[in-house]
């Protein structure tokens, strides 16, 4: 009942007039911004990051969640309505979404995902209650061996789960990392690859690199190839559903949380496996095979609650291990950071009012969503029928006040520029971002833990694997590394099985 | 590991010509080599700082500040040579797709260096006029770019998001934005 007591007090701290305010800020903010056509959750959180400067740690954070889970939201309205899906876990929104959208049941298609992420975050978050604390009491012992294995975890699963090749991951990586050394080193204050300036001596801030590769890099490589003509939106009411519906859907939206959830939580990209994981099982069990491509609803409501709930579950392995396993927590590890707070096992024992008070706002966040949302939804729609000159320009200009923001420094917009310039260059070359941006944020902290941990067994290379716990994520790093060989065998050897058969 | 050629926006690639034309679609069909050419630089670069790193500064630890950058550089160097060895094999990057992105045509690089050139601009003007003013020539500039021509509405929509940008982030959010001789004069 601690988990339980802790969270009454984070009530407390959340239900606050001023922070219920910064979480409604948050919600409507995320949502318009995710809304917009082109701009992603990672991207409206880049984005946003300079809003929350100004606001103390709690009051930002609980601001923080609402535009996550507004952004998430936000992104399923344009795949329903637009079906050009911005990110990859709105694509399976689309499939079901747009048809139904087209069909004139687009109220009910919105109505479906909007409560789809009630639940989904509902459930999600209770699982985040229930486990966190635990997650934290098991990891708290861990060391310095402990935390480079899981930031070597991090390193490998982005490179090697996400994107189609895996060279590309690990250049987009390497990227990142020599972004990160930039600076002064943090143990003997050496200079690297400072080339002199006082400037680059202080380090590329977290911000300016996110802000760079995810909204100057998009609005580029958008620039480069703007489509002349914009989609065609289809017009809506106000979302409802009727009794039909809701019978065929609410067994979808508990469904999804328990595919969503655990996805979240390990480095496996996020919402994009579970979202279509929760498609495919609907659709298995769905009475209405016959409608499915042509606007089943079973289709929406599913993997909305399933993405809203993996949103949850990031959050765990963010908050108790400081491992972010998707772009957007990636951008929240930078925020923690720039207020010096370093998410971990500690974090719970030493920031038990942010913490609490923030997975408190994750409850409230997601009540205003339903209550904002639903009634907002056309004004919502309108968003979608922005001139796209304005839409990319508005970027542009919020991605310079964001990085003049961080240090007051023109040059920091010289570098934001040439970020975003390698950003372009990247979506090109199908080099993943996701990557590059970890490789930034926990570079420099796994140098560090390296460092030290060697510094602890004198040198021993040995030192880094001496715990069970350190063991144990070599041994997953092994087996993701290893996968495609291991599939590759397998597959070999069950057609040599057929051939035998045969 | 090798993605099949599924980038549209290789379009280059004519008819067989002469020997000098054949070269160049070779050229336009492999310019991903050049993406192997720059991390190869980088890592040449990391490497080069790294080995020309005086650490006379008390060393704590067994590793010091050059065992990172050695690595990565190395890394670097790997990785570029595999690339390249990727993309000779016929492996392609995939350009990334999007809701406004149409990848049939080519590249639009004017608007690019257009929009490049008006932010540079902004980081030169921010400080002398203030940001009220360099941030609507930065979102007026980026929209003329990317192809407004509404000579009434665009200066006014700039001017009024960037004014009531200012308001909001130096006098309510309290993140301090250079208000210049207009905020002066106000």
């Amino acid at each position: 009942m601690d988990a339980f007591n802790s969270l009454m007090d984070g009530f407390g701290t959340a239900l606050t007039p001023v922070n219920l305010l910064w979480a409604a800020v948050g919600v409507l903010l995320g949502t318009a911004i995710g809304v917009l056509p082109g701009i992603g959750p990672a991207m409206a959180v880049a984005l946003l990051l300079p809003v929350t400067y100004g606001l103390e740690p709690t009051g930002a954070f609980i601001m923080f969640a609402g535009i996550y889970y507004g952004a998430m939201f936000g992104g399923s309205t344009t795949s329903i309505l637009l079906n050009t899906p911005g990110e990859s876990a709105a694509v399976v929104a689309a499939m079901e979404g747009h048809p139904m959208a087209k069909a004139g049941r687009g109220a009910q298609a919105l109505a479906a995902a909007a409560i789809g992420h009630f639940a989904g975050g509902m459930i999600g978050t209770l699982l985040l209650v229930a486990l966190a604390p635990t997650v934290a009491d098991l990891a708290v012992d861990i060391g310095a061996p402990d935390y480079f294995a899981i930031m070597v975890l991090a390193f490998i699963a982005v490179t090697s789960v996400l994107g189609s090749s895996r060279i590309r991951g690990l250049a987009s990586l390497l990227i990142g990392l020599t972004i990160g050394l930039v600076g002064l080193d943090q143990m003997t204050g050496q200079q690297r690859l400072t080339f002199g300036s006082l400037q680059l001596a202080d380090g590329i801030d977290v911000v300016i690199v996110a802000v760079g590769l995810f909204a100057i890099g998009e609005a580029l490589w958008v620039a480069a190839h703007l489509r002349r003509g914009d989609a065609e939106a289809i017009p809506v009411g106000r979302p409802w559903l009727g009794g039909a519906d809701v019978r065929r859907t609410w067994k979808s939206w508990l469904r999804g949380p328990f595919i969503g959830f655990p996805f979240g939580a390990i480095p496996a990209g996020g919402a994009e496996i579970p979202t279509f994981l929760s498609y495919v099982t609907e659709k298995r069990l769905s009475r209405h095979k016959d409608e499915w491509g042509k606007g089943a609803i079973e289709g929406v409501a599913g993997p909305e609650s399933a993405a809203s709930a993996s949103a949850a579950g990031t959050l765990v392995s963010m908050l108790t291990l400081g491992l972010p396993t998707t772009a957007v927590a990636a951008v929240m590890l930078a925020a923690f950071q720039q207020y010096g707070i370093q998410p971990g096992p500690l974090l719970f024992e030493r920031e038990p009012d942010l913490v609490w008070g923030l997975i408190a706002s994750l409850f409230v966040g997601m009540v205003l969503l339903l209550a904002l949302n639903l009634p907002l939804a056309p004004v919502w729609a309108k968003l979608l029928r922005i001139p796209r000159p304005y839409l990319y320009a508005g970027i542009l200009f919020f991605a310079a006040v964001g990085a003049y923001a961080v240090g007051g420094e023109p040059v920091d917009l010289v570098i934001l520029l040439v970020i975003g310039l390698i950003g372009f260059g990247m979506r090109r070359y199908g080099l993943p971002i996701l990557p590059a941006v970890i490789g930034v944020i926990l570079g420099p902290n796994a140098e560090q833990q390296l460092r030290r941990a060697l510094q602890i067994s004198d040198g021993s290379v040995g030192g880094l694997v001496d715990t069970p716990f350190s063991l144990t994520v070599y041994g997953l790093i092994v087996l993701i590394v290893a996968w495609p060989l291991v599939k590759k065998a397998l597959a070999r050897v069950r057609r040599r099985g057929v051939d035998v058969e045969a | 590991m090798t993605t099949p050629d599924t980038t549209t926006t290789t379009t280059g690639a004519g008819p067989e010509g002469t020997g000098g034309r054949s070269r160049r679609a070779w050229l336009r069909e492999h310019s991903e080599l050049g993406v192997g050419v720059l991390l190869l630089a980088l890592g040449v670069l990391v490497l080069t700082d790294a080995l020309t790193m005086d650490v006379e500064i008390a060393q704590r630890g067994p590793i010091g500040p050059k065992t990172v950058p050695v690595a990565v550089g190395v890394g670097l160097l790997v990785v570029a040579v595999l690339l390249a060895v990727d993309v000779l094999r016929g492996g392609r990057g995939e350009a990334e797709g999007g809701e406004d992105i149409d990848l049939s045509e080519p590249a639009d690089w004017r608007t690019v260096l257009l929009l490049a050139g008006v932010f540079l601009a902004t980081a030169v003007l921010i400080e002398p006029v203030g940001f009220p003013i360099a941030g609507a020539l930065l979102f007026w500039g980026s929209a003329y770019a990317l192809g407004s021509r509404h000579l009434d509405r665009d200066p006014l929509i700039a001017a009024g998001l960037s004014v009531v940008t200012y308001e909001v982030f130096n006098n309510l959010l309290g993140v301090p934005l250079p208000g210049g001789p207009l905020m002066g004069v106000l």
